[in-house]
């Protein structure tokens, strides 16, 4: 059981791992639209010079090098390649596999980070060309609970788009739904600012929400500025089960909604 | 003349009948603007809120830098974004053969082909919020009248790189996300050039010029920077609309068609 399951991964691995880097160029392209982050990151270290943030310009350079990664490590577009397969119909071979497609896509996201990761560090790399004085390196048991989270987060983000991705089988624009979360994620994640940053009201309704676990937890995290760690990681598990719970309730609804469009 | 504008009338009628099958996507749209519109306010809140300004730019300034980078979004979205999608797939799918064959230049086929009016919305924000920070600023008529042509070649400079963007999938073939790095690009112009670090400053005038975009508008509608920013920036989309020509008769070079 367990030997197959091994197999499966490592098989879809390298298959969806040759399909990515078939197409190199699309490859830079998603690590330079991921480049939102480094701009606001320009924009804080000059508002930082003034001392009048919580937050040194050193600071805030490393901190947004953290987002930066995290983003790159947690990209999912599981919606449009879910909702061109069920309005087109290609769905219908796959449900004929015995495996369920989720992992399909599930294996091509995880692929694409490794043909990715080559790219994004090397745009890291560039920026402490940039910033030279603040380069640093995580300590390494806050680089392995930053790994821990970027995965957390990947597979929460993963979850929450692949469950919207169902509405797929009801309506045929599924991906309106994803592009209003993204807007919540962009602005709620810490993506714009560091949490601390924000006005405390704020802050305090937003940590109720999933989304500063996706992009401010690990990135803290990740330059040494832990922030309620256990209470992070049990905040993300939470989230992952009750779209857990969501996903494999509307998959079993919308299976029966389904009919094959165009095949 | 008269039969590209027959053409053009023909294409945007079709693209916006088979558009206008999803009215309920209007309003989803809407929503999403008014909650990208929700968001920026809160993201330039973030800087002001203690208060610091960017150099030189008061809220309201920087409002009006805001607000013309959102209808530049919602032109985006209305007619640059949904055809640029389209010179991919036919690229790869070698569909742009029957592009090639008729007897208008492909540029302009693939350039306005489809419209969709869901940009709208960010266009009428967009408006909006121009409108609050000139009023407050207490800018007349004639202000927003001069922002109108650096506006204009803000745009066409857009389009200009936004084509060469496009163009590009000839060599590369399968870049859907393109637009992506677009929009990336574009998101620097939420806010004036002058509240970027130096090296940045330098990397949006002069290699992504994203200052002319929304930066030297919003400068010429306060009666900033004088005449020379207005002359650059009509110099730049000349230019780039030139080289833009230029580039897609290259690459068409390197057309090698597909699966036939």
């Amino acid at each position: 059981m367990v030997k197959q399951a091994l197999k499966i991964s490592r098989v879809m691995l390298s298959v969806y791992y040759a399909y990515m880097v078939e197409y190199r160029a699309e490859l830079v392209f998603w690590v330079l639209s991921g480049t939102f982050p480094l701009i606001l990151m320009g924009l804080w270290v000059e508002a930082a010079q003034g001392d009048r943030f919580d937050l040194s310009p050193t600071e805030l350079v490393q901190y947004f090098l953290a987002v930066f990664l995290v983003r790159q490590f947690t990209v999912v577009w599981v919606i449009w390649e879910f909702e061109r397969e069920v309005v087109e119909g290609r769905l219908s071979p796959y449900l004929l596999q015995p495996i369920d497609p989720a992992w399909r896509h599930f294996f091509s996201h995880v692929a694409e980070r490794f043909a990715r990761l080559p790219f994004a560090f090397l745009l890291v790399g560039l920026f402490l060309l940039l910033y030279p004085y603040a380069a640093w390196l995580p300590r390494w048991d806050n680089l392995l609970l930053g790994l821990l989270a970027i995965a957390l987060a990947f597979c929460l983000r993963f979850l929450m788009q692949y469950t919207f991705a169902l509405a797929a089988f009801w309506t045929e624009r599924a991906s309106a739904l994803e592009q209003f979360w993204f807007l919540l994620y962009t602005f709620l994640s810490g993506m714009i600012a560091p949490l601390s940053l924000f006005p405390d009201a704020v802050r305090e309704v937003v940590l109720w929400t999933p989304f500063p676990y996706l992009i401010y937890f690990p990135a803290s995290i990740l330059i040494n500025r832990p922030d309620h760690v256990a209470q992070g990681f049990t905040a993300m598990v939470l989230w992952s089960a009750l779209f857990w719970g969501l996903n494999r309730w509307l998959w079993r609804q919308g299976l029966k909604q389904y009919s094959g469009m165009g095949a | 003349m008269e039969r590209y504008l027959k053409v053009l009338g023909l294409f945007w009628g079709t693209a916006i009948a088979a558009e206008l099958e999803y009215r309920l996507n209007f309003l989803v749209t809407a929503l999403i603007s008014l909650g990208g519109l929700v968001g920026s306010l809160f993201g330039l809140f973030l800087f002001y809120r203690t208060g610091y300004e960017f150099e030189g730019w008061s809220w309201e300034a920087a409002l009006l830098v805001l607000g013309l980078f959102t209808v530049l979004q919602g032109f985006a979205a209305t007619v640059l974004i949904p055809n640029l999608n389209k010179i991919v797939s036919q690229v790869q799918q070698g569909t742009l053969d029957f592009v090639l064959l008729k007897p208008i230049s492909s540029q302009f086929w693939l350039s306005t082909r489809v419209i969709s009016p869901w940009g709208l919305p960010d266009v009428a924000f967009g408006l909006v919020m121009i409108g609050y920070g000139g009023t407050r600023l207490g800018l007349g008529w004639a202000d927003y009248a001069l922002a109108l042509l650096p506006l204009l070649f803000g745009a066409l400079t857009l389009y200009s790189l936004w084509f060469m963007l496009g163009a590009t999938s000839i060599w590369f073939v399968k870049i859907y996300n393109v637009t992506e790095v677009l929009r990336g690009l574009l998101e620097a112009g939420r806010f004036p050039i002058a509240a970027y670090p130096v090296a940045y400053r330098v990397f949006f005038t002069f290699v992504v010029p994203v200052a002319f975009l929304t930066t030297v508008p919003a400068q010429i509608m306060l009666n900033q920077g004088g005449r020379g920013w207005l002359l650059a920036s009509a110099l730049l989309a000349a230019v780039l609309l030139l080289v833009a020509n230029r580039f897609w008769r290259f690459a068409l070079r390197f057309y090698t068609s597909a699966s036939s």
